[in-house]
């Protein structure tokens, strides 16, 4: 069968409900700031959502989709802000704003991909534990460096230029682009591949799938994206100092990408946005060594949210009282539209052709036939005895 | 710096490393599970120290205090945050440790403040040998290191628990099966890892006199390196790479083109061994079978 001949997918809205939800969301956001204009917080607060989805949305191809734990996300991203800001910095006078704001962030990305390439082509042939703590190891290595560059200005940052107000726009676009790449990898022959790979290497191998040529793929596109996010953060604020992309940062990027479930694309969505948006709204309200109450929440948030979904204990009632239960409870009980009666069909129906045979007569027979086959059956027993 | 004097501080920082390495290493071998809030552990453990010696004014009562109290902590958080995840996903069990590494350090933000406070065990001054300045406390440091481990060794050798240990860190429902609460061994793991740890924030208060909520944190992701580089699971490997780097990174402290990236410097060693050995220097290579 010819490509051309297949069916063509019925487009359904929840098939690209990620794309609706940013497209929504900005859409609002951007009525809101074309009638009345947003507070600069409500700017700002939009902008770190944005970035810290696209965080959370490529750390998933990594952590959700290909199956790897990487604790180095905060470390693409910094190679991302620094080389953003450089190049950034380079452009500003001699070309509109925001051309160097996408030089920048392509820049950015193209050099984080490239941070990518180099470590994951020594570092993918080691498996789980062992994997992570080399991309725990090589966001450290990278801080480090950059922290002793005389051009990224030492331990006082790199001073960047900050892009004004409309930043925002930017970083939504930017997202939504993230999503729907992340979303068509997913549903793509390359994504299925990545997929294979999280659910049994060796399997996937003997499929012919390369599994270092997927994962090298799945690692560089986050480290793109992660860059990207980069170069946006450095346009937002400034100096973009090292001590952002602690192990800390990417622990917090990590957390998204659970919270929401991983490989959900959704969840990796909304864990960003609540999560930014707790973590923002705690840093204004809380200040000082008050601040650690927002350590404390976080992580019982966490320890009780990780325990609920996982502890084998709880599953009798976890299921009980399964969010996605309650739903499809609800959606049983709303009336349902009368559908009218399909059409006869035109061709065999298979439904018709009696295939179910019940299962004792199976079961029966099959024993009786081993009996009868045994002719030493009943000569054995006595020698036993 | 001379020559002498640097190998003598970077082998008792490496037996600091190699204590808190220890910990790590026993837990994955017996629980299989990354504790990312052990560093903090020994956080708590040199607040503990803080809050006795301004107390009591004894710095042994200190010590002692630190050793109860981070054992306790460290039981209490298996059996409250870790045991309810036994036979979970390895990815949940990281991140509850990472949740209990935050709450730790949260808390004691909370009730002690983020700015450093400044403690003084005790000072023993500085001896000369071989010519070179040496400070006694990291004499100290490296002879009650070496006699920790020695003991540790010897325990998990010949006694009828370590050797549990051992065989619950082989085959959990094999151990099981004959007889061994498993349970009870991996609790008993978790308090002589916590235990380490509170001498090992004794032994880094006498080095840096200053306790801080985030003084738990890097050398906690230095000596779970070593715990790597020395093979994670082997309680000889966490040694061997704990006294590793801690001897390269005062080497590398010690020059001064390499001194700004002495933190490159030790993650590039731990990328390079797991290159040339995947598992590290001690660890088993496991083959993977369908």
């Amino acid at each position: 069968m010819k490509l051309s001949d297949m069916p063509k997918q019925k487009f359904k809205l929840k098939h690209h409900i990620n794309l609706f939800i940013v497209l929504g969301l900005f859409l609002i956001f951007l009525t809101f700031e074309l009638t009345s204009g947003l507070r600069q917080s409500v700017r700002d607060l939009l902008v770190q959502i944005a970035y810290s989805a696209i965080l959370a949305v490529s750390l998933n191809i990594v952590v959700g989709l290909l199956g790897e734990l990487s604790l180095g996300h905060a470390g693409f991203m910094c190679v991302g802000a620094y080389i953003g800001g450089l190049i950034g910095n380079a452009l500003w006078s001699s070309v509109p704003h925001i051309a160097a704001l996408i030089a920048a962030m392509i820049g950015g990305g193209c050099a984080a991909a490239i941070a990518g390439l180099l470590i994951g082509i020594p570092t993918l042939r080691l498996k789980g534990d062992y994997l992570a703590i080399t991309t725990l190891a090589f966001g450290e290595i990278v801080r480090n460096i950059f922290k002793n560059q005389a051009v990224f200005g030492k331990a006082l940052g790199l001073s960047t230029s900050y892009y004004g107000k409309n930043l925002f726009i930017i970083a939504w676009i930017a997202l939504f682009f993230t999503v729907l790449f992340a979303q068509n990898l997913q549903k793509s022959k390359h994504g299925r591949a990545i997929q294979a790979i999280r659910d049994s290497e060796i399997s996937a191998k003997a499929m012919g799938v390369d599994v270092t040529y997927y994962k090298l793929v799945a690692f560089v596109l986050a480290a793109f994206f992660a860059g990207v996010a980069g170069a946006l953060y450095a346009h937002n604020v400034t100096p973009v100092r090292d001590t952002f992309f602690k192990f800390d940062k990417s622990i917090e990027i990590l957390v998204m990408v659970v919270l929401g479930g991983m490989g959900n694309l959704t969840g990796s969505l909304i864990a960003a946005f609540a999560l930014t948006f707790v973590n923002v709204k705690l840093d204004v309200w809380l200040s000082g060594d008050l601040a650690s109450i927002k350590k404390i929440v976080y992580a019982a948030i966490l320890i009780i949210v990780v325990i609920w979904n996982n502890a084998p204990a709880l599953r009798s009632i976890r299921e009980k009282y399964s969010l996605m239960r309650w739903w499809t409870d609800m959606r049983e009980r709303m009336p349902k539209p009368q559908k009218e009666e399909a059409e006869p069909p035109t061709t065999a129906n298979w439904d018709k052709i009696p295939t179910k045979i019940p299962m004792d007569s199976i079961i029966s027979t099959d024993i009786s036939v081993r009996e009868e086959e045994d002719p030493n059956a009943s000569e054995r027993k006595p020698e036993v005895k | 710096m001379s020559f002498i004097s640097t190998i003598i501080n970077g082998l008792s920082l490496g037996g600091i490393y190699a204590l808190i390495a220890l910990g790590y290493t026993m837990v994955y071998g017996i629980a299989k599970m990354l504790n990312f809030a052990h560093g903090d552990i020994i956080m708590v453990g040199a607040y503990a120290i803080v809050s006795f010696i301004s107390l009591t004014g004894h710095p042994l009562l200190g010590i002692v205090a630190a050793c109860v109290i981070c054992t306790l902590l460290g039981m209490g958080v298996e059996e409250s945050a870790y045991r309810p995840l036994r036979g979970a996903s390895p990815l949940a069990v990281l991140i509850t440790a990472i949740g209990v590494s935050y709450m730790l350090q949260g808390l004691a933000q909370l009730f002690y403040g983020s700015a450093p406070i400044p403690v003084n065990i005790a000072s023993f001054g500085a001896v000369e040998i071989f010519g070179a300045q040496v400070q006694v406390s990291s004499l100290l440091t490296l002879g009650l290191c070496i006699i920790i481990m020695v003991v540790l060794t010897l325990f998990i050798k010949f006694t009828k628990v370590g050797r549990a240990m051992l065989a619950v860190s082989e085959d959990r429902a094999a151990a099981q099966l004959m007889g061994i609460d498993t349970n009870g061994i991996i609790l008993l793991t978790f308090a002589i890892g916590s235990c380490l740890a509170a001498f090992a924030s004794t032994f880094y208060l006498m080095q840096i006199p200053s306790a801080s909520p985030d003084l738990g944190s890097m050398p906690g992701i230095k000596a779970f390196t070593a715990a790597v580089i020395g093979g994670i699971g082997s309680i000889p490997g966490a040694m061997i790479g704990g006294i590793m780097l801690g001897v390269i990174e005062k080497f590398s402290l010690s020059i001064d083109v390499l001194s700004p990236y002495t933190t490159s410097v030790e993650f590039l060693l731990l990328i390079l061994i797991l290159l040339i050995r995947p598992t590290g220097i001690l660890g088993k290579v496991k083959r993977e079978k369908v």
